[in-house]
């Protein structure tokens, strides 16, 4: 579904991706993790068009997409959830929501669908989204990426500062997704997270995706989460 | 005349000082809050707006009234394509660095208002007004044009208040104003967002120039009081708040128009070049604005 190539990515002078190799496929949760600095973040925004490739190649069903403007890369199903929700604060919960759906003509029954996944947002939908819960903001943030029905969904630390009732809501809306045939990528920090919801998980250290392994192949212990994120 | 009727003369003309000066401010701070550009160049559009009616003037035949409503539209749209073709060649390019492009406008200033200097010349010439009846009180008769000048202000206020919040144009602004970045990986094409507010910002200040003219007369250099006003009202409205904007345009325009008929008009900018040093003291963030 997604694959990158030898991706070589940064900021200005200051080259953050150094050769790049992933792939994300339908139906999986791939997990990203690493240390700070090791490149995560910067990986999505590399895949979104925000942060610009010098050399590799990135192709969405074989489609490639990399050097597109930002703005036309969500149109080949691609979606991002960012560090931080970032939400558009001063709008409404529904003016996210379509904007969200801009790219895809903000059809009904997307719209629908996605308030079926979080029914609390629907009880807030007039409501500033700067005035939700932390939890609730990440639903949205879920939700408004979700109205572009994207085929790959990228999520950066969805569950950072949420407590555990919001972080097994967001897991069951991930797993959903999973279920529906979304490739989802998702960078996270939390061990217990990543093996009750990833198939497979890429370990970054210094720009790069050093090893690539099946969640089932992990435990709490093992080796890889001790190399690569020190717990 | 007695205190009251002067009051009410006074309150008029600052009625149509304020109407004027809320769509120059409001163009001003549309192109800040969603561009986060300082624009410099924001009186030459006025400017160009007065000097381009005042062409239209001596060139379409007919009656005042048709030839002032040819102004009313092919002003805002030839400085709106004109800010659109500057945004595109000049602050594109600089990535709307906010503080290179400070310097940018003020060189776009020069530019144009040298460009006006040479092809329209030194002199102030007068635009007729489309009607001329006036309005007879007990006390005084008022012009029924500067009545029409608050009324237009006030309906291209509510189209542009309609604009950005009930339109999907206003929704993707607001969008791109708070987040350019996440704004963009939700398909908004933000390159053509910013074009379009920093050509709806430089129309609003042509329209205003436009309705005005018939009143101070086109001239190359009155760009430069609507701009200082503008600037004094955007920061005392909040950067960015378009609410407060129009709110410190009523404030700043009914005082200068008390002031100067009571005193001066001198004391009238003295006193709101204070009354802007106090809010950047008191309240940075101006009335309406959100704390950063």
């Amino acid at each position: 579904m997604l694959e990158l190539a030898a991706v070589t990515a940064g900021y200005g002078p200051v080259t953050v991706l150094r050769g790049v190799d992933f792939t994300a496929r339908a139906g999986e949760v791939t997990c990203v993790m690493g240390r700070n600095g090791a490149g995560k973040s910067t990986l999505m925004k590399a895949i979104m068009g925000i942060v610009p490739v010098s050399s590799g190649r990135i192709s969405l069903a074989g489609v490639d997409i990399h050097g597109l403007p930002a703005h036309q890369v969500p149109r080949h199903g691609l979606a991002w959830v960012p560090q931080g929700r970032r939400l558009f604060g001063p709008l409404t919960v529904a003016e996210n929501l379509e904007v969200g759906g801009l790219a895809r003509g903000n059809r009904r029954e997307i719209r629908a669908h996605v308030l079926s996944l979080f029914p609390r947002l629907a009880e807030r939908l007039d409501q500033p989204s700067a005035t939700l819960s932390g939890g609730e903001q990440q639903m949205l943030a879920i939700a408004r990426a979700l109205c572009l029905e994207p085929r790959v969904l990228l999520l950066d630390e969805p569950t950072e500062g949420l407590q555990p009732s919001m972080i097994t809501l967001i897991r069951e809306a991930v797993l959903r997704l999973k279920a529906e045939g979304v490739a989802v990528v998702l960078v996270e920090q939390r061990v217990d997270a990543v093996l009750k919801m990833a198939d497979r998980v890429a370990f970054m250290a210094h720009g790069r995706v050093e090893e690539t392994l099946a969640a089932a192949d992990l435990t709490p212990g093992a080796r890889a989460f001790r190399d690569y994120v020190g717990v | 005349m007695s205190f009251g009727p002067f009051l009410l003369l006074a309150l008029m003309e600052g009625m149509v000082t304020a109407a004027v000066l809320s769509l120059a401010a409001v163009g001003l701070c549309l192109v800040f809050g969603v561009m986060r550009v300082v624009n410099v160049a924001h009186g030459e559009f006025y400017m160009l707006g007065a000097v381009i009616a005042w062409f239209v003037a001596s060139v379409v035949p007919g009656p005042a009234w048709a030839v002032f409503l040819a102004a009313l539209v092919v002003a805002p749209v030839l400085v709106g394509a004109l800010a659109a073709a500057a945004d595109g060649l000049i602050l594109k390019r600089l990535n709307y660095d906010p503080e290179a492009t400070i310097v940018a406008t003020i060189g776009l200033l020069y530019i144009l208002q040298q460009a006006a200097l040479t092809f329209y010349g030194p002199d102030a010439r007068p635009v007729a007004a489309p009607f001329t009846w006036r309005i007879q009180l007990p006390w005084f008769g008022y012009s029924g044009y500067k009545l029409f000048v608050v009324a237009a202000a006030v309906a291209v206020l509510l189209a542009v208040w309609r604009l950005m919040t009930r339109t999907r144009a206003g929704l993707i602004m607001r969008a791109t104003q708070v987040d350019r970045e996440v704004a963009g990986a939700f398909g908004i094409n933000v390159d053509r967002v910013y074009m379009g507010t920093f050509a709806l910002g430089a129309a609003l200040a042509a329209v205003a120039a436009v309705l005005v003219v018939p009143i101070q007369q086109a001239h190359y250099l009155m760009g430069g009081d609507p701009l200082l006003l503008s600037f004094i009202v955007v920061i005392i409205g909040g950067l960015g708040s378009l609410r407060g904007t129009v709110i410190a345009a009523l404030i700043i325009g009914l005082s200068d128009g008390v002031i100067s008929m009571f005193f001066t008009p001198t004391l009238a900018k003295i006193l709101a070049t204070l009354l802007v040093a106090m809010v950047l003291v008191f309240r940075p963030q101006g009335l309406f604005g959100q704390k950063t």
